[in-house]
């Protein structure tokens, strides 16, 4: 344990939360704010998950279900859409688990501005009352699809015209503040709150997912945000910005010169960096279960950092590809095939990273490294038939098929919702100090990830034949065989099974929450710094009384000569486990236990003990 | 880059340390925001149905309001920062200084407002409306945008005044210095959004994206 | 170990299923074959790759589970490694890329000479329009939209006098003549697939979009629309058939040339019962006449010709009367049956009492006595 230390910070616990409300409610405090955010995120995610099964429904048994009219299949593939991807993973992975982990990883007390983040989630839970207020009006919710294309998202034909789209774009623009409040600070956090000796370079790579994914989100957003304002003006106040001139059902509209596809770039050069979004802090949690449940460092850390900053910032680059046949200049089908399988490059050192990192492991077959395996199978599908997508000519058939929805689903879908279980049967035990049920654990693992596989695997192939997306009917198409609605059949058949089966989860999270088996501080003996609070859970604070001092990476495991199979990012300096930079030594032999601090190499001398009081920073040599 | 690498050091942030960094943040949001509307209005503009508006006058009374703003304000935060490293009556001499100018600078921001109002009703007037001509709707939707962000510029700035007349102090100094930093981010932002929309025409566009 | 076992029997049975299932391209109908090829070789790159990597996992897991006693190797960092597995994928990636930008290049360029004709997309029907002998489509625009110029072809442009117009959602096209086919449409984003010609592009409207192929082999394909575009975009299906040029010839010369159709002789009547004239006023204004037609062609929706009186039979089997009470309660809750045949898509549209009095007037006015 940490023995190293600071003097006293000016946290001082008059001002610590005492009634209920405070505490729970109106909290301030990171851990409070996480799980208020990844409650309400798995609440509407839990309604979206109940949409794709009624859609399902129609899929597998067209025309048997009297109330699943076109309407509510369209509204619900919406809804369903829009849910998943903003609402659940954005929040859950950005307010769910970069509120509670960033300060504990990082050795923060909490996120610099409490009050501000206090307020975004607040302003989150307004955006989802709005977005499902929008079952309630007239004419009910938007069927336009996810992407809410116009000009058909404002026109008659598609459902929620009396103020479901108006509804949906209002809900968004709730939604743009409450995620700018929040990644604020988490930037500014991770920026400026990190304790003694946690240089950049030495937080786990979860924070470097959800840093990176939320300066994504602070710089996409804004797209999304001006495609909605002016979205909602053309269907409220008559402008013309992406409506050309068109005739509503017979009738010549006062629209003129908009342009459609100006709406497809915006929405797109949001949607791309969005999915980013999603997976980069999916990978940083990956890359921190593997290490920890196979006892083994990640391998190529700084590659890792490398890989995720430049995806990110490749990211920017890549949007036309949702474009390739949507009537924009030909040309830039050039471009955009050219970055989007440049991009596949780090995004495949990151692939080969994780499975070095099981070479020459202690591999324990935990729950959460159960889900880290499955992580690795299903993103690497649905990462390749991403290389199908974006290259253009090979695309052309292949958009708007089912090729397209198993493509993202799998990669979007299952791939990180895979790891947000593996995610929460990791840090189960340090939120709430009991374990999740080991055995229920197992069985929802089996259920969701073959269930999930068998659901999407197949569908490709529909798409491949050329089964379009978006249709609630498919009656006598003759190019369709009679297999490919039976096909239909077991895929919904499989959905509901694996739908109803989350229940499971959800029960295992509410009953271990107040009868699981306590935990010791540190069950999986992981080194990162979140472990290691003086209380489990952490108290308001984090840390009691002085704020840790850090001397090596997180990833200091089975480091050759010491005495256990891990040490703790805060332990002794003495202990060794020093990141292989500050060694010098490239392959890995340096670092080994009780030599003192080193020398020279790319200088990562560990702080000598600080001064007190007021005064300067200690004179210390750090890469940034 | 100490101010970067791990700064906890001694104390947590100081919640004005942090403020400066999440402002700079805030600035890089904001920017991409006004950015993006500005590639969306060049964009607009190739449709063969533009046709530009004239923009009133009342737009370089504006823009003066801006200028005139940013100059107190980056005045009004050097004396607050005068007031705070000094004592007694030096202090106070700079503190009374950095009122004025502060007042000054939030009234500034104010009549750039009402500068702004007057350039629309001065539109309105013209029977120049919301719908019906893409360039009068960008017009009038990228004003109010930049006005929303000089409103909440306000609401910063009355928590700086708060912070003054509370104490001439560092804390207050640096609430100043903020606002005036944001003060000159909006002036940026604005003369982005006027040259766009007085400078660029469609063929200057055409001649840039070398559309025939 | 379960785990590394599951693991292997899902690459196995991946690849089984690849090689088994009956699911793939349809027949290729064009030139496109080589997007096939291209198609053909991404799926043996990234399938080596998905074998490779997941059987190494495989192993990995097995060789390293956790045995008492034993540790993990200490090996945070390999360049080398790195470098070659960078190259590796690197060599993958423009294997991949190059081909598929080949293709893409073909794609993007029409053969000089292509035959154009034009698709036009609708809420919730195919429209198809061929230049005459003039060779030049003529110019079109939303504000030309009537009733009796469903293409919104500008009258007074000489070019669109002679282009041959095809009313239905059947498109013939001769054999081995490369098309170029104009997309364009009226209102919402459509997308014309036919899935054996693997060429398509979608339809914006506000511009023209196109893409070209060459019909290779005869038959009559179905084409759906591919984009999104309202409850009854299912619906939205047509049919192209690929004949002979003689065939072709003689389908084509079967169709009127916009000219024809603007010439009035098969124009209606002017009702002289104010209530019907209303009705017929309103079911332009509403929107109705975009999907029932009065001349007998089906649209959308069943043709208003003879249908009062008719027996209609129901999705569910069940036979119905075409009388008022009918058409009152069709119009007022379109949902809440289902014409066989045809799509539950009808919007509801508010009608006063007297509107509905008017449009129910009117359509049975349309039935012979």
């Amino acid at each position: 344990m940490s023995t190293a230390h600071v003097a006293d910070d000016d946290f001082d616990t008059e001002h610590e939360p005492h009634s209920f409300w405070t505490k729970y409610v109106w909290s301030q405090d990171h851990k409070v704010i996480a799980v208020q955010y990844a409650s309400v995120a798995i609440f509407v995610g839990l309604i979206g998950l109940v949409l794709s099964n009624l859609m399902r429904l129609q899929i597998g048994f067209p025309g048997v279900f009297q109330f699943i009219t076109p309407e509510h299949y369209y509204q619900w593939v919406t809804m369903h859409g829009m849910i998943m991807v903003i609402y659940l993973l954005t929040a859950l992975f950005l307010g769910g688990f970069g509120n509670y982990m960033i300060p504990l990883m990082i050795g923060a007390r909490d996120m610099v501005f409490p009050y501000m983040n206090m307020l975004s989630f607040w302003v989150y839970l307004l955006s989802v009352i709005v977005l499902l207020a929008s079952f309630f009006v007239p004419g009910g919710p938007t069927g336009a699809g996810w992407t809410l294309y116009p000009p058909g998202a404002v026109m008659s034909g598609t459902p929620g015209q009396e103020g479901g789209i108006q509804l949906m774009l209002v809900s968004l623009i709730i939604f743009i503040v409450a995620t700018t409040m929040g990644g604020l600070n988490y930037v500014t956090t991770v920026l400026q709150a990190r304790c003694p000796g946690m240089t950049l370079l030495r937080m786990p790579l979860t924070v470097w997912g959800i840093f990176v994914a939320t300066i994504l989100a602070l710089l996409a957003f804004p797209a999304l945000f001006v495609s909605g304002i002016m979205m909602l003006l053309d269907k409220t106040a008559g402008t013309s910005f992406f409506m050309p001139a068109v005739v509503q059902m017979g009738q010549v509209t006062n629209y003129r010169g908009g342009s459609p596809l100006l709406f497809q770039h915006l929405f797109w050069f949001f949607g791309h960096p969005e999915v980013y979004i999603v997976a980069l802090p999916a990978f940083g949690i990956v890359s921190d279960l593997i290490s920890v449940h196979a006892r083994k460092a990640i391998f190529g850390y700084r590659t890792m950092v490398w890989a995720i900053v430049v995806i990110g910032g490749l990211s920017f680059i890549v949007w036309a590809h949702h474009m390739f046949v949507a009537g924009m200049n030909p040309w830039f089908g050039f471009f955009f095939a050219t970055s989007t399988l440049i991009i596949a490059v780090p995004t495949a050192i990151k692939v080969y990273n994780w499975v070095l990192t099981l070479w020459r492991g202690d591999i324990h077959l935990t729950v959460p490294m159960l889900f880290t395996l499955a992580f690795i199978l299903t993103f690497l599908a649905g990462g390749l038939t991403g290389l199908f997508l974006g290259n253009v000519s090979v695309d052309i058939p292949l958009s708007g098929t089912y090729f397209v929805v198993a493509h993202f689903h799998m990669v979007m879908g299952v791939a990180p919702l895979l790891v947000v279980f593996g995610a929460i049967y990791h840090w189960f035990p340090k939120i709430t100090g009991r374990m999740l049920d080991d055995r229920l654990g197992h069985l929802h693992f089996w259920v969701t990830f073959l269930g999930t596989y068998l659901i999407y695997f197949p569908m490709h192939y529909l798409g491949v034949l050329g089964m379009p997306r978006r249709y609630h009917n498919y009656a006598d198409y003759e190019f369709i065989p009679q297999s490919a609605h039976q096909l239909n059949v077991f895929i919904t058949v499989v959905a509901l099974f694996v739908g109803v089966f989350q229940l499971l989860f959800v029960w295992n999270l509410l009953w271990s929450a107040f009868r699981g088996r306590q935990a010791s501080p540190n069950p999986w003996r992981a080194a990162s710094l979140e472990w290691f609070t003086p209380d489990t859970p952490p108290k308001h604070g984090n840390w009691g009384k002085q704020l840790p001092v850090v001397y090596r990476w997180a990833y200091a495991y089975s480091v050759p000569g010491a005495k256990e199979d891990f040490i703790a990012q805060n332990a002794p300096p003495g202990e060794g486990g020093l990141e292989p930079e500050a060694v010098g030594a490239q392959g890995g032999h340096g670092a080994h236990a009780g030599h003192a601090a080193p020398t020279g190499g790319a200088g990562m001398a560990p702080p000598r003990p600080l001064p007190l009081g007021g005064g300067g920073a200690a004179q210390r040599k750090e890469s940034p | 880059m100490t101010a970067l690498s791990s700064p906890g050091g001694l104390h947590p942030p100081r919640p004005l340390q942090a403020a400066g960094i999440g402002l700079w943040v805030f600035m890089g949001v904001g920017s991409a925001l006004f950015t993006l509307f500005v590639a969306a209005y060049i964009m607009r503009m190739e449709s063969s149905d533009w046709s530009s508006i004239a923009l009133p006058r009342q737009l370089w009374l504006s823009t003066a309001w801006l200028i005139a703003g940013s100059l107190v304000m980056q005045a009004a935060a050097g004396a607050a920062e005068g007031a705070a490293g000094r004592a007694g009556v030096a202090s106070h001499a700079h503190r009374r200084r950095a009122t004025l100018l502060l007042a000054t600078g939030g009234a500034c921001a104010l009549l750039f407002l009402a500068s702004q109002w007057w350039a629309w009703t001065a539109l309105a007037q013209a029977r120049v409306a919301w719908n019906g001509n893409a360039a009068a709707s960008f017009f009038y939707l990228l004003t109010a945008l930049h006005g929303l962000h000089v409103i909440g510029g306000l609401i910063a700035w009355g928590v700086a005044w708060r912070g003054l007349a509370n104490a001439a102090d560092e804390r207050a100094a640096r609430l100043i210095r903020l606002c005036a930093r944001y003060w000159h981010f909006l002036f940026g932002i604005w003369l982005l959004l006027f040259s766009t929309l007085a400078g660029v025409t469609p063929e200057i566009v055409r001649r840039i994206c070398g559309i025939d | 170990m379960v785990i590394a076992l599951v693991l292997l029997v899902i690459v196995v049975a991946s690849v089984l299923f690849h090689l088994m299932a009956p699911w793939w391209t349809t027949p290729l109908a064009s030139n496109w074959k080589a997007m096939d090829d291209t198609l053909t070789i991404t799926i043996v790159i990234t399938g080596v790759f998905f074998v490779v990597i997941n059987l190494f996992v495989v192993y990995a897991l097995w060789r390293f589970r956790h045995r008492a006693g034993q540790r993990a190797a200490y090996e945070p960092v390999n360049h080398k490694l790195e470098r070659w597995l960078i190259g590796i994928t690197t060599v993958g990636i423009v294997a991949l890329l190059a081909p598929g930008l080949k293709v893409y290049a073909d794609y993007v360029q029409p053969p000089e000479g292509a035959m154009e004709v034009e698709v036009l997309g609708q809420q919730w029907q195919w429209r198809f329009r061929f230049p005459g002998e003039g060779g030049k489509l003529g110019g079109s625009d939303t504000r030309f939209f009537a009733p009796n110029n469903p293409f919104g072809i500008d009258p007074a442009d000489a070019a669109g006098r002679d282009d041959i117009l095809i009313d239905n959602n059947e498109l013939h096209l001769p054999l081995n003549k490369p098309v170029k086919v104009l997309l364009r449409s009226h209102d919402v984003l459509h997308d014309f697939f036919v899935p054996n010609f693997r060429a398509r592009q979608n339809i914006v409207p506000g511009q023209i979009s196109y893409f070209w192929f060459t019909p290779t082999v005869p038959g009559r394909y179905e084409a759906m629309c591919a984009q999104l575009c309202g409850v009854g975009h299912p619906a939205m299906r047509g049919f192209v058939v690929v004949e002979s040029q003689d065939a072709f010839d003689a389908w084509l010369a079967k169709h009127p040339s916009f000219a024809k159709t603007q010439s009035p002789p098969a124009a209606t009547a002017e009702p002289t019962d104010p209530l019907v004239a209303r009705g017929r006023t309103l079911a332009q204004e509403k929107g109705c006449a975009a999907c029932h037609s009065v001349d007998g062609s089906t649209g959308v929706g069943p043709t208003w010709k003879n249908l009062y009186g008719k027996t209609e039979i129901l999705d569910d089997g069940t036979s119905a009367k075409v009388d008022e009470a009918f058409l009152r309660d069709f119009i007022k809750n379109p949902t809440a049956r289902s014409i066989k045949g045809f799509p539950p898509v009808m919007p509801q549209i508010p009608l006063t009492d007297d509107e509905v009095n008017a449009l129910v007037a009117h359509i049975k006015s349309q039935a012979q006595p």
